[in-house]
């Protein structure tokens, strides 16, 4: 019997280290053009001199001083979310490891605040690792790239998701009228506490766990795309176009942009259970990501 | 715009009404959900430390310490204030502030303290870290860091022209309770 070949073979090399530095510090400073140009656009929507256009006018001016002094957009780092794909062979714990190097380092740097606190004696890690920190989600693919994402995702909005079980008695039955019950319901509540413009991720189905988390991965698709299911993409912009009717506004202060997007997936889910699990995020909507080709070099940033 | 200056008087803070946008000059001590559950539960302020006719400001702040060893803070919005709800109107009552920052305004219990005790809950715009940290001119002090960890201690800011909306005043007013009550009436023309 022969021994095949290992199917792909890329090397972890030194500059993988400050390739994920760079990976954090980009993500934590700069939000990408498709959130920049919904912030934009959004503004023109507001009376000039409100309370609203206001809120967004100092949003738009913090947006370009991040990126110009490349600090933090927001104090709050968030969650640090690692979502990497690779071919099978590629040495994930190597990646994890050097992960983790690169977030103490950014840390120490100033690009992540101490975020890291341990839920029993209440003590602050000081570098944002410890258990459950940073987050990593490993899946193997059959294209010959590496693709490292990174969400970083602030504890405000992150208090704000909200999960459904449906029938519910206020928002409705087992369909897409109560998935949309459910999702406005959870904007209402939302409102002021999640620094507004939001944006939804959303999973119709699945398990307690596994809804959310799919909820949270509706976050790395661009704004400006579209649901593959037709069904689901006029919901998706419904559900915008209703919220931003509601005067809810940037901040909760009133105005018309309370959503900038929604973007929902579905899992299947058990005949007995019908979840509706919706991640808010902030308008400080930080993702970035790059490609590794099979020299280990960047290919590409993905945002 | 409204100047707000210290000291934070009585007579200024009256004066101020919902939708109000201020600048606010000043010295701002930093208290988030460690310090209020503390002082709730019978914490004493560290020396250096006084409220008293003061503005606290919900924040955890990203603060380095530069080559010549001070400190500089980098990122500064405000945290969520809601979490605080159920300390704050003893935190106005027992230390005197006139004011309290944060994001997405509080509730019953600190409207009511705001009333009594002649205080206002200033928003600031959530994430506008960099802007707002461009307003705090120099870092006094930091106190309890080694209790609270760098993000919940208290940390003593010099801020100059920080701009902030007032959503709930000494009179009863409130921006949230408007439009939470607005919203959701007009959700229920959809749902």
């Amino acid at each position: 019997m022969t021994a095949s070949a290992p199917l792909h073979e890329i090397r972890n090399e030194p500059a993988l280290f400050a390739t994920i530095l760079e990976l954090i510090r980009r993500t934590s400073t700069q939000l990408p053009d498709d959130v920049v140009s919904a912030i934009t656009a959004a503004r023109k929507n507001e009376a000039a001199g409100s309370n609203a256009d206001v809120a967004l006018d100092v949003i738009g001016c913090n947006i370009g001083l991040a990126q110009t002094n490349s600090l933090p957009l927001c104090q709050d780092t968030g969650t640090i979310l690692f979502y990497v794909h690779a071919p099978a062979g590629y040495d994930q714990i190597e990646l994890e490891e050097t992960a983790n190097e690169a977030v103490r380092q950014a840390t120490k740097t100033g690009y992540l605040r101490q975020n890291s606190v341990d839920s029993v004696t209440g003590k602050n890690s000081g570098d944002n690792t410890g258990p459950g920190s940073p987050v990593f989600h490993f899946h193997q693919w059959r294209e010959a790239h590496v693709e490292v994402k990174l969400v970083l995702k602030g504890g405000g909005c992150e208090n704000m998701n909200a999960q459904y079980s449906l029938p519910h008695p206020d928002h409705g039955g087992r369909d897409l009228k109560g998935v949309e019950n459910a999702i406005l319901d959870a904007v209402l509540q939302a409102q002021g506490q999640g620094c507004g413009p939001g944006i939804l991720g959303v999973c119709i189905g699945g398990d307690r766990a596994t809804g959310y988390e799919h909820s949270k991965q509706q976050l790395l698709r661009k704004l400006d795309d579209h649901n593959v299911n037709p069904e689901l993409d006029t919901l998706e912009q419904d559900i915008v176009g209703t919220a931003n009717k509601l005067g809810i506004g940037p901040m909760g202060f009133g105005g018309k942009t309370t959503l900038l997007g929604t973007k929902i997936g579905v899992l299947n889910r058990l005949p007995a259970s019908f979840f509706v699990s919706v991640s808010y995020m902030c308008w400080a909507y930080r993702r970035q990501g790059f490609t590794l080709d099979t020299d280990g070099k960047i290919g590409k940033w993905l945002y | 715009m409204t100047k707000l200056s210290f000291p934070f008087t009585e007579e200024k803070i009256r004066s101020l009404k919902v939708g109000d946008e201020v600048l606010i000059t000043g010295t701002l001590f930093t208290g988030r959900d460690a310090v209020h559950k503390y002082l709730h539960e019978g914490g004493k302020l560290p020396a250096g430390v006084n409220l008293k006719d003061g503005i606290l400001y919900h924040c955890g702040p990203v603060v380095i310490k530069d080559e010549r060893g001070n400190w500089k803070c980098t990122a500064a919005g405000p945290t969520t204030s809601i979490r605080e709800e159920p300390y704050q109107w003893q935190v106005i009552r027992d230390f005197g502030l006139r004011g309290v920052i944060g994001k997405g305004g509080m509730g019953d219990k600190t409207l009511q303290a705001c009333k009594e005790h002649g205080c206002v809950y200033i928003h600031a715009i959530g994430g506008a870290a960099q802007v707002l940290a461009q307003c705090i001119k120099r870092v006094r002090n930091v106190h309890m860091m080694e209790q609270f960890g760098a993000p919940e201690a208290i940390w003593e800011f010099e801020v100059e022209d920080f701009p902030a909306v007032v959503t709930m005043d000494s009179h009863g007013g409130s921006l949230h309770k408007e439009v939470f009550a607005a919203s959701q009436a007009e959700l229920a023309k959809y749902v």
